[in-house]
């Protein structure tokens, strides 16, 4: 029986980074994966491939709308689908190589099968075919991540009613496209498909859409991905989904009324649940919070000494980068360390374009704790580079305490805004304020130029626009 | 190339100091290790010497106050000594006795300056607009980096303390509209009394003040002096004083009565176990108390050669700032200007000070019959908060035994 410091049970990026630096800290390290492939959701089903769709489709999107504007003239422009598929398997492929590479180069072990916690320091491997190792370790870190939550009435099917993982491998653009639920995941691929051909109609149970996003930036995105094509019905509660012939109905009520939407096919991006079970923890009594969330201390630890767990499989955003981070931090308190996760600065995107990026608290979360607040706004308008980019749509928004100018949260909606968030993080991070990004010299002609005026604007001093 | 040359930092919660003197002039060819000017601050004054050899331009006046880190000279080492100087510069280094050059050489060794800490745009700007000492401020950014917020409070903090302090005087306004007229003048007091008055008001604010008297019948220890005293100076190349005596019997209380040498630091009573004793010197710019260190364990020649140097030291204001830091407990002789009875003021944190006063001969009792004796009285300050009134006069009472039997020390000559 192989004996290690820390087996890693799931192999997403919250798992992959943790055996990463558990490797590096010099502890045996396992890493165990269900899956053929490394990597988790996020590489093969979840981040990556949704980012290779969004970037090709954005690209056909310019050459067929946006090149002429430059004095660029292209004729016939179509979409070949299949290469498009065959790129992102590409870059997927890419990708968990190396993963894989990188578990080498740390000396991590890495087990392909179900991993069960059958006992405190003990995880039975189960392969594909049917053999069992047995793994004895002084730590283990659950890692299980996380999938789609399905709906009671709209049960997936794979083919007529999907999650984001069929989603991503339509070999065609269904002709009508219904996405049930407009958050992150749903307004990525029906913005995927939207540009690549179908029509696609967004119902949302709340009355906006993007949840947990600043909602001054979320309604103006809604404005211009409506203007892409896009249409939307909030504050539509669907109550069924019936399939006929391959085809879908959804009954949906909106202001009282009942709605029929038909489908070729219907995406349903309502939330992620934890993936809790499975993993054997329940069964030697890793206790599990009210949304079947595994329950961890500041330090990661579970009720039961020597189980750890990180990432969506507890408490806080579902998010590679938070589990990242979480994995870092829990390996590096197994290696007697003092791993920290700081959750005020974790920002959230939304890869449409343009892209809506936020970290911190919005403008109504602020207002909701009490805390006086001063709000900082630019738009890309008046931002040079982005008329030179004729990308000017969006805006810089800060929130900081009114009293201390601390930055609370920082909020972006530009093309670009995944990159440009980054500086906020940052600053955020070392408790800075407003006036401190404000000082802070910034590139000329750059799109950060305008995260610098907004942080001004919240001084009252930007410096191409009135400020008020 | 040229270097500048800067205020260094010299000590903590020193910000700025003042150009006393140039000991060159402008064009003048230095030499590394050459001293430059005196730099004198609220707590010390030092010399400052060239770090590199070449051409000096002074950008300072004599009696300018500097902060640290700002340029007072510039150094141009491209330029070689002109051939007058040239000759004349060995004669000067020879001039400079080497014993005394080393000392400071390896000073500079030891201290590296300081480097200021690296503060954020906003932090940097509201600092210097305010004139606040960063280092005095506690950050609650990561790893206790200061964040805007915190010297925004420390701003607000000032101005608090200020309103209250300040109320406004008339005698500020006629500051003002008051031309001089001959029948006062007014000068801006010098760094060490603006500090020695900040110190006392300080400590008479944050401390609970209490004197205790006693007196002392010096005709013992006079007699021990008197007998012992040629073949101590004889030995020791040096006059067997009184201050031994007190210092040592300091001492001996300090041990009868432990908590006199402790502090008070927040919440908590520091009991200090060793014994750093301050021998107050007075000299022409102010008071200044030097730190006879480990007293317990030093001979009465080491005490006496202790404060004969510290002395020579103030009078030329060469004193180091580590020289009057860290003591543990004060002794200040009023008596020799005279004075037969004060109230020492404390110099926190210490707990306690002993004010040693004139010897006087006085009728005393003896034995029932009135015998004159020479008599001096004793005071210990000390602070109530620590220290009860018990305590106190068991710790005088105990100075008081000492030097009126000498035996009772621990005499070495």
């Amino acid at each position: 029986m192989e004996k290690f410091d820390v087996v890693i049970i799931g192999s997403g990026p919250g798992g992959y980074i943790a055996a990463i630096r558990s490797g590096q800290l010099g502890l045996k390290t396992a890493l165990v994966e269900k899956e053929k492939e490394l990597g988790g959701t996020c590489l093969n089903i979840g981040c990556i491939p949704s980012k290779a769709l969004l970037t090709s489709s954005d690209h056909f999107m310019f050459a067929k709308k946006e090149a002429a504007k430059h004095g660029i003239v292209i004729d016939g422009v179509h979409v070949d689908l299949g290469k498009m598929q065959q790129r992102k398997d590409k870059v997927v492929k890419t990708f968990t190589g190396g993963v894989r590479a990188l578990m080498k180069t740390n000396k991590v072990t890495t087990f392909e099968g179900l991993g069960t916690i059958t006992a405190p320091g003990k995880v039975s491997v189960k392969s594909s075919d049917g053999q069992t190792q047995e793994l004895e370790t002084k730590n283990i870190v659950i890692a299980t991540g996380s999938a789609a939550v399905e709906l009671p009435f709209a049960k997936f099917d794979g083919k007529t009613i999907v999650s984001s993982t069929e989603a991503l491998c339509f070999t065609e653009p269904p002709k009508k496209l219904l996405v049930i639920g407009a958050g992150a995941i749903g307004l990525e691929l029906g913005s995927v498909w939207n540009r690549l051909g179908s029509e696609v109609t967004m119902l949302e149970f709340l009355p906006r859409i993007a949840v947990g996003f600043d909602l001054e930036l979320s309604n103006l995105l809604q404005r211009l991905l409506t203007a892409q094509g896009i249409i939307f019905h909030l504050e539509t509660k669907v109550s069924a989904v019936k399939i006929d012939n391959g085809r879908a109905t959804a009954t949906a009520t909106k202001d009282g009324k009942e709605m029929k939407f038909d489908a070729d096919k219907v995406l349903v991006s309502v939330g992620r649940r934890p993936f809790s079970e499975g993993v054997g923890a329940e069964k030697i009594g890793v206790e599990l919070d009210e949304k079947r969330r595994i329950k961890v201390d500041k330090h990661f630890r579970t009720n039961i000494e020597g189980i750890y767990a990180i990432g969506d499989v507890i408490a806080g955003p579902m998010l590679a980068h938070k589990a990242e981070d979480e994995g870092i931090a829990c390996v590096e308190i197994i290696a007697g360390k003092s791993g920290h996760v700081n959750y005020d600065a974790i920002a959230g995107i939304i890869y449409t374009n343009p892209e809506l990026a936020g970290v911190g608290l919005t403008e109504d979360q602020a207002k909701d704790k009490g805390i006086d607040v001063r709000i900082g706004r630019f738009p890309f308008r008046a931002n040079s580079r982005a008329l030179c980019n004729e990308d000017v749509d969006g805006m810089v928004k800060f929130v900081a305490d009114a009293k201390t100018d601390r930055i609370l949260g920082a909020h972006i909606l530009q093309h670009a805004a995944s990159e440009l968030i980054a500086e906020a993080v940052s600053v955020i991070e070392f408790g800075g304020s407003s006036e401190d990004i404000g000082r802070t010299c910034h590139s000329h002609p750059t799109l950060s130029e305008a995260v610098r005026e907004a942080a001004l604007n919240v001084e009252k001093r930007a410096l191409h626009i009135m400020n008020r | 190339m040229s270097i500048e040359v800067k205020i260094p930092a010299v000590g903590e919660s020193i910000t700025s100091g003042v150009v006393s003197v140039w000991h060159k002039k402008s064009g003048d060819f230095v030499n590394a290790g050459d001293a430059l000017f005196t730099l004198e601050t609220d707590k010390v004054s030092t010399e400052i010497v060239a770090e590199k050899a070449g051409l000096l331009e002074t950008k300072a006046g004599e009696g300018q106050e500097v902060k640290i880190g700002e340029v007072v000279a510039i150094i141009d080492d491209s330029k070689a000594p002109s051939e007058e100087k040239k000759t004349e510069e060995p004669l000067e280094k020879k001039k400079e006795p080497e014993a005394e050059k080393k000392p400071r050489e390896e000073k500079e060794k030891k201290e590296p300056p300081k480097k200021e800490k690296p503060l954020s745009p906003a932090v940097r700007r509201i600092v210097e607009e305010e004139h606040l000492e960063s280092g005095k401020i506690s950050g609650t950014g990561k790893d206790g980096r200061l964040i805007k917020g915190d010297v925004l409070t420390a701003v607000q903090e000032r101005k608090s303390v200020g309103e209250t302090a300040n109320f406004p005087s008339p005698a500020a306004e006629d500051r003002q509209t008051q031309p001089e007229t001959g029948r006062f003048t007014r000068k801006k007091m010098s760094p060490l009394r603006r500090k020695i008055a900040a110190q006392l008001v300080m400590s008479q604010q944050t401390t609970a003040t209490l004197t205790t008297f006693n007196e002392c019948d010096m005709s013992a220890v006079q007699e021990l002096r008197a007998k012992s005293q040629e073949a101590f100076t004889k030995k020791n190349g040096i006059k067997l004083g009184l201050m031994s005596f007190f210092i040592k019997a300091a001492v001996e209380a300090l041990k009868a009565v432990p908590v006199v040498n402790g502090r008070i630091e927040e919440d908590d009573f520091i009991q200090n176990n060793f014994y750093d004793i301050g021998v107050a010197v007075g000299t022409e710019r102010g008071l200044v108390v030097p730190i006879v260190r480990d007293a317990d364990k030093k001979s009465f020649a080491e005490l006496e050669l202790d404060i004969a140097g510290y002395a020579v030291k103030a009078r030329e204001g060469k004193l180091k700032l580590e020289d009057l830091q860290g003591g543990t407990f004060t002794i200040s002789n009023g008596g020799v200007y005279g004075s037969l009875l004060s109230t020492p003021i404390l110099n926190p944190p210490q707990n306690g000070i002993l004010g040693m006063h004139k010897i006087m001969p006085r009728p005393v009792a003896v034995d029932g019959k009135v015998e004159v004796r020479p008599m001096m009285y004793l005071a210990l300050s000390y602070d109530h908060r620590a220290i009860d009134g018990k305590e106190a006069v068991t710790f005088l009472i105990k100075v008081k035994e000492c030097i009126e039997e000498p035996k009772k020390l621990p005499l070495d000559f």
